[in-house]
C-alpha cells in the first residue's frame, strides 16, 4: 500500500488505536491535519495553545494508562510544547508527540519557524526521531508507541518535516516489533527475589515504600494484597496516591515534605525499606545523611539507572513490579509472619494519634482543607481529581480521600503550574463517566486559562476549584518561614480578574464562594451543569501547608506548627 | 563508611560503548554528560568496520556512584548497543608533535621507539613525530619531548579494545 506520509501517520494511529489526539495546528504539520480532515478513525481537540495540547494527552495518559498523543507545528509550536514534554519525561508518562518541521531542503537555513526540535526535545524526552524519509515512517511510528508505553513509559517525539508528510513511499506497519539495542527487563531475578523475601523475613520493622512506578506497572492490586499478606505498614509518594486505598489500615499516608508524621517516622526509623518503584526525589529523603539511616533497603524498578542514583541499594531489583510481586507472593507468604510487627505498627499507629493529620476548621473562613475534604465526601471514587502546582496541591494529596490509582494527575516531577485544567480535559476524554475536577489556586489557573474555550468548544464540562488566597501561597509560605515575612511578587490579591464573569465569557459557568454553604450549593450545580465551571472560593489567606520538612531537612524533624 | 567512600574517590575509567551508527547519536551522549554534570577527559568515534554500530571510546571519571550512573545512563539511551567497562583493555592513544629542524635531535631516535612512534611527516623547516601507547605515557611523552621544543601538540583521546 502506497500512502504519503500524513497519511501514514493517520494509518499508524488508527492502527494503535489511537481514539483522541490533541493539537494545534500551523504551517508545517498542515498536511497531516489535511489528513485529520479526511478521516473518522479518531478525534481531534483543538487546544488553544501547545502546552495545553502536550498537558492533556498527558493527562489523558496517567487517566487510563494508554499512550496520549498530539499534534504540534514547527517553531514556537513545538517550542510551546517543550514543557509539557519535560512535565511527562520526569512522570514517566508514555506519550507521542508529532510535530511538523520546515522541509528537508529547508533545514539548517533558519526558515521561517524553523528549529533544531529534536535538539531541544532530547533531554526532555525518552526518545526522538527526525524523520528523513517516509519509507522510515512506519517504523518510526511503530517504535515511537512501542517504546513510548514499554519499559519505563515517557514521552517520544517525532519530528516530521513538511516534504516528507507529502512523499509517498510503501506503508508497511510492522506488527510486532524487537530493537536490537532495546530490551526492558520485565522479570525480576528469582535468586535475588529469594534473598529480599528473606531479608523481610528477618526485618523488625519493615515499610513499603510505595512510588510511581506501582501505578504504571499496574501492581496496586498485588501492592494491597502484599501489604495485607504481610502486614508490612506502607507509605505513598506524591505520585503513588490511590496505590493502597484511602481506608487501608496500613497506609501511613504520603511521605515526604508535606507527608504524614507518622509516614516520615516510620521511614526514619525502619529497619528495612521496601522501595516499589518509586526514585527517592529530594522532595521525599529529604537530607541524605540523615535518609532510612537505621535500614537495609530494597529496590524494585524496572529502570536500572533508578536503582542506587541517590541512595545506595543492598537489594536490587531490576524489573516489572507486578511480575516481581507475582513471584514474591508465594515466597512470602511462606516465610513472612505478620504478627511479628505488631508493635512496629502499633508504633506507628501512635505517632499518627500523636500528630494526625490535622488542621483548625473555622466557622468564618472556608479552610482549603475543608473544600478539599468535602469535594470527597461529595464525590469521593466519582471523581478524578487533577491538580495545579502549589499549596492546593499538596493539601489535595493530603486531604483527598483517594481510593485507587489513576486518581489523582498532579505534575509531580516537573512542578508544573499551568498543567491542572488542560490535564483534566485529557482526563475527561479518557475517562467520559468520572466527573473531572481539577483544584488549582489563583497563580496557577491563569497560566492555562485559555483552555476555558477548548473546553467549552469540545463540550469537556471540567469543574475548576479554585483556592482563592490572593497568593502565590507556596511560595508565599517560604517567605514566611524563611524570607522574614518579604512577601516579593507573591501577593496578588490586588489584581485579580473575575473568575466568575471571565468563565461566562467563554461561555461557562462561574461561581464565587464565601460561606460553606454556597460552596455545596455551587459544586452541587456544577456536576449538574455539564459545561465547564469555575469555583472561585475565597479561602483563608494565610494558611500554610503543614506539617513541613523544609528543603534539605531530615524526615523526622517536621515543622508541625509555624510559630511566627 | 562505606558511603563515604563511594562518594569520594575519584576514578578514572575507559568506556567502550557500542552505538547504532545513525543521526544524533553522538549529541546524545554528548549531551547525556553535559546535562548531567559527567566529565569528558577524551572521546572518539568511528563506525564498527562490517556492521551498522559505532564505537565510541570515552574517557571518563568520578566517584563510583556516578561512574556507575554513567553506565547506566548510557545503557538507558535506546541507540546503545553496549557498554563495556570492565575487563581488560588494549588502551592506545596517539600523539602528533612538530618540532622545528633546528633543534638538535639527539637522543630523538630512543625516544620514539620507547613510544612505539615515527617520523610521521617532515617539511624544510620541520619534522612531525608520531607516538602511539596508552594516555599515561603519552602524557610522560609529551613533558620529555619539551626539550626539543615542539611548535604544536595534538593527542587523539584513547581508543581501547577489550581482550
Amino acid at each position: 500500500m502506497d500512502l504519503n506520509g500524513s497519511q501514514m501517520v493517520i494509518e499508524a494511529l488508527r492502527r494503535e488505536n489511537v481514539s483522541v489526539v490533541f493539537g494545534y495546528p500551523g504551517g508545517a504539520i498542515m498536511n497531516v491535519y489535511d489528513e485529520v480532515y479526511k478521516q473518522n478513525y479518531f478525534e481531534h481537540i483543538l487546544t488553544r495553545h501547545e502546552q495545553a495540547a502536550i498537558h492533556a494527552a498527558d493527562g489523558y495518559a496517567r487517566a487510563s494508562g494508554d499512550v496520549g498523543v498530539a499534534f504540534v507545528t514547527s517553531g514556537p509550536g513545538f517550542t510551546n510544547a517543550v514543557t509539557g514534554l519535560a512535565n511527562a519525561y520526569i512522570d514517566s508518562i508514555p506519550m507521542v508527540v508529532i510535530s511538523g518541521q520546515v522541509p528537508i531542503s529547508m533545514i539548517g537555513t533558519d526558515a521561517f519557524q524553523e528549529i533544531d526540535a529534536v535538539g531541544i526535545s532530547r533531554p526532555c524526552v525518552k526518545h526522538n526521531y527526525l524523520v528523513k524519509d517516509a519509507k522510515d515512517l512506519p517504523r518510526i511510528l511503530k517504535e515511537a508507541f512501542y517504546i513510548a508505553r514499554s519499559g519505563r513509559p515517557g514521552p517520544v517525539h517525532v519530528d516530521i518535516p513538511k516534504d516528507v508528510t507529502a512523499q509517498v513511499a510503501k506503508f508497511s506497519y510492522p506488527e510486532k516489533i524487537t530493537m536490537r539495542t532495546y530490551k526492558p527487563t520485565y522479570k525480576g531475578n528469582s535468586r535475588q527475589i529469594k534473598k529480599v523475601v528473606d531479608a523481610i523475613a528477618n526485618s523488625n520493622r519493615p515499610i513499603l515504600y510505595v512510588g510511581g512506578g506501582a501505578v504504571n506497572s499496574g501492581a496496586s492490586e498485588l501492592v494491597r494484597e502484599f501489604a495485607k499478606m504481610t502486614g508490612i505498614p506502607a507509605v505513598e509518594t506524591l505520585m503513588a496516591r490511590g496505590v493502597l486505598g484511602d481506608k487501608n489500615p496500613l497506609l501511613m499516608g504520603m511521605v515526604g515534605m508535606h507527608g504524614c508524621y507518622s509516614a516520615n517516622m516510620a521511614m526514619s526509623e525502619a529497619d528495612l525499606m521496601i522501595a516499589f518503584g518509586p526514585r527517592f526525589d529530594d522532595r521525599v529523603t529529604g537530607k541524605l545523611s540523615e535518609f532510612a539511616k537505621h535500614a537495609k533497603v530494597i529496590h524494585v524498578d524496572i529502570d536500572p539507572s533508578s536503582i542506587g542514583k541517590i541512595v545506595d541499594i543492598d537489594f536490587p531489583i531490576v524489573g516489572d513490579l507486578k511480575n516481581v510481586l507475582i513471584d514474591m507472593m508465594p515466597l512470602a507468604k511462606d516465610k513472612i509472619d505478620s504478627n511479628k510487627y505488631q508493635a512496629w505498627r502499633d508504633l506507628l499507629q501512635r505517632y499518627d494519634e500523636i500528630h494526625p493529620l490535622e488542621y483548625s476548621d473555622d466557622k468564618g473562613n472556608i479552610k482549603p482543607q475543608w473544600v478539599i475534604q468535602r469535594v470527597g465526601e461529595t464525590l469521593g471514587e466519582k471523581a478524578i481529581i487533577s491538580t495545579d502546582v502549589g499549596q492546593h496541591q499538596m493539601w489535595t494529596a493530603q486531604f483527598y480521600p483517594f481510593d485507587r490509582p489513576r486518581q489523582f494527575i498532579t505534575s509531580g516531577g516537573l512542578g508544573t503550574m499551568g498543567f491542572g485544567f488542560p490535564a483534566a480535559i485529557g482526563v475527561k476524554k479518557a475517562k467520559p463517566e468520572k466527573i473531572s475536577i481539577n483544584i488549582t489556586g489563583d497563580g496557577s489557573i491563569l497560566m492555562n486559562i485559555q483552555e476555558l474555550m477548548t473546553a467549552y468548544e469540545s463540550k469537556i464540562p471540567v469543574i475548576n476549584i479554585i483556592l482563592n488566597n490572593g497568593y502565590l501561597g507556596m511560595v508565599r509560605q517560604w517567605q514566611t518561614f524563611f524570607y522574614d515575612k518579604r512577601y516579593a511578587s507573591t501577593d496578588l490579591s490586588n489584581a485579580q480578574p473575575d473568575f466568575v464573569k471571565l468563565a461566562e465569557s467563554f461561555g461557562g459557568l462561574g461561581f464565587r464562594v464565601e460561606t460553606k454553604e454556597e460552596f455545596d450549593r455551587a459544586l452541587n450545580e456544577a456536576v449538574k451543569s455539564n459545561v465547564v465551571c469555575m469555583i472561585d472560593v475565597n479561602v483563608d489567606r494565610l494558611e500554610d501547608v503543614l506539617p513541613m520538612v523544609p528543603a534539605g531537612g531530615t524526615l523526622y524533624n517536621m515543622i508541625l506548627e509555624y510559630k511566627g | 563508611m562505606m558511603r563515604a567512600n563511594k562518594q569520594k574517590t575519584e576514578i578514572r575509567r575507559v568506556l567502550s560503548v557500542i552505538v547504532t551508527n545513525e543521526d544524533g547519536v553522538l549529541s546524545r551522549i554528548s549531551g547525556l554528560f553535559a546535562g548531567r554534570g559527567y566529565n569528558i577527559d577524551s572521546l572518539t568515534v568511528a563506525p564498527v568496520p562490517e556492521t551498522d554500530f559505532s564505537r565510541l571510546t570515552i574517557v571518563t571519571c568520578g566517584n563510583e556512584r556516578v561512574l556507575e550512573q554513567i553506565v547506566k545512563q548510557l545503557h538507558k539511551l535506546i541507540p546503545t548497543y553496549k557498554v563495556i567497562e570492565s575487563g581488560e583493555f588494549v588502551e592506545k592513544e596517539m600523539a602528533l608533535v612538530k618540532i622545528p629542524l633546528n633543534e638538535d635531535f639527539n637522543g630523538l631516535d630512543a625516544m620514539l621507539k620507547a613510544y612505539n612512534g615515527t617520523i610521521a611527516n617532515s617539511g624544510a623547516d620541520f619534522i612531525v613525530v608520531m607516538v602511539a601507547d596508552n594516555a599515561k605515557r603519552i602524557d610522560n611523552f609529551l613533558q620529555a619531548i619539551k626539550k626539543y621544543n615542539p611548535t604544536d601538540m595534538v593527542r587523539s583521546g584513547s581508543v581501547a579494545m577489550d581482550v
